[in-house]
């Protein structure tokens, strides 16, 4: 073993959490994917609502954003499903399990990843696609800055279902049917701190810090439960 | 350092598929398990490396002062080789590398090693299905582990490959690895011991009229 740099246990940790995090960033945005993809379906949705709802410019406003965060919700979702079923097919989950780093930092680094990859554009997006809706400066500020700090917690909630697909060895829609009920709370805090911001909503919503508060508390909260419960979810699956 | 396995029992549900085992693996040796189809063989090899269960009794690696897990100190070579479709052959080591640590070679000399130095910026979805078997070989030689848990290692291997196998096989135990492979095809390089299992249906049957 003349070869053999011995780098100390963080050092490699380390090496390992970012590996996880620059493949699966790597992954969603070559050929097949699926990051531009949720773009493209965020785009999709914004695009058709004027459709259905008419003309009016007025209550396109007033909804502009519930249709966004509508947008980004059912967008993240697209993406999660292959997340760790493409892992468990291929053989790569098996030789994650080796790997001296702990499942948990590994559901982190891959949700991480992951975020950056789909949500992230998503959130760059929004503030175009945001003038399809007739939303003015101050609006289009809101609903950027609370799809910023929501869309991780989307993702992650998204994170204990895309596990959960691995145990139960299936996926598609029933990711969708599971997680959806889940993330009502960080709808309702993200649409109405940015109906708070939105001068053509001010009547439905007052305060802009309390629920964006709690939106950031519902972040927080779920960058902790995701991959603790996503990880205990893999480990079921294994056994 | 050697490999112990005391009345090692795994069961699947209801059933019981491997054991009651007893073997030792000293260091420096190949230990080959054979049987037939659903004999247990795949099973065995992947509660060793801690990816399924283990009903009762032990596996251990007999150095007292190295706490850390089975499953972190063996490479586990299974039927699926964990390679990512869209990246290439070095961006898939790289990243097994930098994943386990404790670096040996570099990704270039380990694909030297199983003779595939020109796909080295080929995505992995252009191989054939015996080069990407090359390719996870070339896997387990970039990080040192003291045990090799290898699955059919020679399926889709070419003769050439085979003899490369045992060659890297050799390597190993020569430098002091275990190196433990199912197979029902015979293996390139030289065996310690063979291990055989059958399948433990009928095991389970005479034990329950035994003791009913």
């Amino acid at each position: 073993m003349s070869g053999n740099t011995n780098t100390g246990p963080s050092t490699s940790l380390w090496a390992g959490f970012w590996a996880i995090f620059t493949q699966s960033l790597t992954l969603a945005w070559r050929v097949g994917g699926g990051a531009l993809l949720g773009l493209l379906f965020f785009l999709a949705v914004i695009i058709i609502m004027p459709f259905a709802v008419g003309p009016d410019l007025k209550l396109l406003a007033r909804i502009g954003p519930a249709i966004l965060w509508i947008g980004a919700l059912l967008a993240t979702l697209l993406g999660l499903d292959r997340l760790f079923q493409a892992d468990l097919e291929d053989g790569a989950l098996d030789i994650l399990h080796g790997a001296p780093l702990p499942l948990e930092l590994m559901v982190l680094a891959r949700g991480l990843g992951h975020w950056v990859a789909t949500g992230l554009p998503l959130v760059i997006g929004a503030p175009i696609f945001s003038l399809f809706l007739n939303l003015d400066a101050t609006a289009i500020f809101g609903v950027t800055l609370t799809l910023l700090i929501g869309t991780p917690a989307l993702v992650f909630i998204g994170v204990i279902g895309a596990s959960l697909m691995v145990a139960l060895q299936r996926g598609g829609m029933l990711l969708a049917v599971l997680v959806l009920p889940l993330t009502i709370p960080v709808l309702i805090f993200g649409v109405s701190a940015s109906n708070a911001m939105n001068s053509a909503s001010a009547t439905i919503a007052t305060s802009f810090s309390a629920p964006f508060l709690i939106l950031c508390a519902l972040t927080l909260l779920s960058l902790v439960v995701g991959p603790v419960a996503g990880a205990a979810a893999l480990r079921l699956a294994r056994g | 350092m050697s490999l112990i396995i005391s009345k090692l029992v795994i069961n699947r549900g209801e059933r019981r598929i491997v054991g009651p085992l007893d073997v030792t693996v000293p260091r420096g040796s190949t230990l080959a398990v054979r049987g037939p189809n659903g004999a247990g063989k795949s099973t065995l090899l992947r509660a060793l490396a801690g990816l399924l269960p283990i009903t009762s009794g032990t596996a251990i690696l007999s150095d007292s002062d190295d706490d850390t897990p089975m499953s972190e100190r063996c490479h586990y070579f299974g039927h699926l080789d964990g390679l990512k479709n869209a990246l290439t052959v070095a961006e898939n080591l790289t990243f097994f590398q930098n994943l386990y640590g404790n670096k040996t070679m570099s990704v270039a000399q380990a694909l030297a090693q199983v003779a595939l130095p020109h796909t080295i910026d080929l995505p992995v979805a252009y191989l054939s299905a015996g080069m990407r078997k090359r390719v996870a070989l070339a896997r387990i030689l970039l990080n040192h582990r003291p045990l090799w848990l290898l699955d059919e290692p020679t399926s889709a291997l070419d003769t050439a490959s085979q003899t490369r196998l045992g060659e890297m096989m050799q390597a190993h135990v020569s430098a002091g690895g275990m190196i433990i492979a199912a197979t029902h095809l015979p293996l390139p390089g030289s065996i310690s011991a063979v291990l055989e299992i059958e399948p433990a249906t009928a095991l389970l049957s005479t034990f329950d009229e035994a003791y009913l």
